[in-house]
């Protein structure tokens, strides 16, 4: 059973090297996660506070807010990444995170091997991996470029490999972050059939994203964040509208 | 099932867990270490045994100056000299690339969830493949000189296994704590270049142990207290066809076990940090 189960989770970032005793006092910026210190004097940043989330099974959620806000974060919470300073996170299910698509791949090396290093760092085993290589090559449209190293690829050649890689190994829970917007129309349009498919069989998708459009396209819920805490979650058009519409907004 | 939490966080339970899923994605590690080892010979043809190469150019130069200025045949320094090295060049790794070996994979721990352990893995799986690259300057030594090795010599196995248990539990410690005071991995260089001169690899300790001098023979014994010396000695020793010394082994074993019980607290308390901290 897939299922994401967060009790008041809070995410302290220590930031060694601010002067703690000039940012002393908590300041609250626009931007950003809360500034504190705590009690040995290390400046932190608190980006995630008090987090309830409950996702099951079929859900599609966006998460939206201003930069900073703590979608990534959430994200790597969600991924096992961050463990919460407090509070718990239970999630149940294989998760395929596909976050900033220039890190976990080896710019020196071809394609083919970029999707054997990903597939190996996503539980999978050699064996598996080869198997699933011409499947992913012929998602991808990559064709011989995937014998070539990653740095001659453009930016959505590389959000193709990534996608291709998470959704080929069946992940019951998919984190996306922004980034995969690069992709071309025609592209999106196959991956998102292949990502609610992937969805409706077994999973659950989480996507951090400014772009409404690709919103619309792959979720149907959203969690607004704001300053590290969830200022409204339900169906995507009214937390979409509501976020539009907030002070300072647009 | 995945349970985490600031309560949870810090327990026995997750810090053996991790060890093990770092263990059991072995597939992973390896072919990462591999690759590092690929990496060195894309477009050059001897790749990493330029390493090998330049570490055997000095280790025969120094062999050759030492037996000079020694004294000693040079079919018994040289041997000495690149035994040590090789040795040294895998002790000296670990500890070096260990301290650094979160802070180098910042972006990965960022980015893909991974049991920490499996960095670790990687790095004495790299350090091990250089080791046996090294090994080609042992044969080659051996051809020119023999040595005299017996049913002793397979010693060298259970040694390099100590030695490699050894490297895992230094990267892990040094490693965890590097990655939260920065000052660590530069310290860390000095004192393993330091540790280089002070450890019986250029200069034969047992020379000095039997020292017609009897203030040397009286300083030569200070050389005990330094750890490395006890390492070197087991895996060096059977190299080069030389006797059992029990004392070396009982240190070893000990520094083992008081090794990994200082790495696994620092593992408990630590390891969730680890993503925190890079």
């Amino acid at each position: 059973m897939v299922s994401i189960r967060v009790r008041s989770a809070s995410v302290d970032f220590p930031i060694f090297d601010a002067k703690s005793r000039s940012l002393k006092t908590t300041v609250l910026g626009v931007v950003g996660g809360r500034i504190g210190a705590n009690a040995s004097r290390v400046v932190v940043v608190k980006a995630l506070q008090d987090i309830d989330l409950d996702l099951d099974h079929g859900a599609r959620v966006a998460l939206i807010g201003h930069n900073g806000a703590g979608k990534s974060t959430l994200l790597r919470l969600l991924s096992g990444i961050y463990e919460p300073t407090s509070g718990t996170a239970e999630v149940t299910g294989r998760v395929a995170p596909v976050f900033d698509l220039a890190v976990g791949m080896d710019p020196e090396i071809s394609g083919l091997d970029n999707i054997m290093i990903r597939g190996l760092f996503l539980g999978m085993t050699h064996e598996q991996m080869q198997e699933r290589v011409d499947d992913i090559a012929e998602f991808t449209e990559l064709g011989d470029y995937l014998r070539m190293p990653i740095r001659t690829y453009s930016t959505g050649m590389r959000v193709r490999l990534a996608l291709g890689v998470v959704t080929s190994i069946d992940p019951e829970i998919l984190l996306l972050d922004e980034g995969i917007g690069a992709v071309d129309a025609a592209f999106l349009r196959k991956a998102r059939k292949r990502l609610t498919d992937l969805v409706d069989r077994s999973g659950l998708l989480v996507l951090a994203s400014h772009s409404d459009e690709l919103l619309r396209e792959l979720c149907d819920t959203a969690i607004w964040l704001d300053h590290g805490q969830i200022r409204q979650q339900g169906p995507l058009e009214p937390v979409l509208e509501a976020y539009k519409n907030r002070p300072g907004g647009r | 099932m995945v349970a985490r939490g600031s309560q949870v966080s810090r327990s026995w339970h997750l810090a053996f867990d991790d060890l093990s899923r770092g263990w059991k994605q072995r597939a992973l590690w390896g072919h990462l270490g591999w690759q590092d080892i690929k990496q060195r010979y894309r477009r050059s043809v001897l790749g990493p045994l330029w390493i090998t190469i330049s570490m055997a150019v000095t280790a025969i130069a120094l062999g050759v100056l030492y037996a000079g200025l020694f004294g000693n045949p040079i079919e018994r320094q040289l041997p000495y000299i690149l035994v040590g090295f090789v040795v040294w060049a895998f002790i000296g790794g670990c500890i070096t690339e260990g301290s650094t070996v979160f802070i180098s994979n910042a972006g990965l721990i960022k980015h893909l969830p991974a049991p920490v352990s499996v960095h670790v893995f990687r790095l004495i799986w790299r350090q091990v493949l250089f080791f046996a690259h090294n090994l080609v300057v042992y044969v080659v030594m051996f051809a020119v000189f023999p040595q005299p090795l017996g049913l002793g010599s397979l010693l060298v196995f259970p040694a390099f296994a100590l030695l490699i248990a050894n490297g895992m539990w230094v990267a892990l410690l040094i490693g965890i704590v590097s990655t939260r005071f920065r000052d660590l991995p530069p310290v860390t260089q000095s004192v393993v270049q330091l540790m280089f001169f002070l450890t019986p690899i250029v200069w034969i300790y047992e020379d000095l142990q039997n020292s017609d001098n009897a203030a040397i023979r009286d300083r030569a014994r200070f050389a005990e207290l330094n750890p490395f010396l006890h390492f070197l000695e087991t895996i060096r020793r059977p190299l080069l066809g030389q006797s059992f010394e029990l004392r070396h082994w009982v240190v070893v074993l000990v520094i083992t076990v008081i090794g990994w019980a200082l790495a696994l607290v620092v593992m408990r308390n630590y390891r969730s940090r680890v993503s925190y901290w890079v």
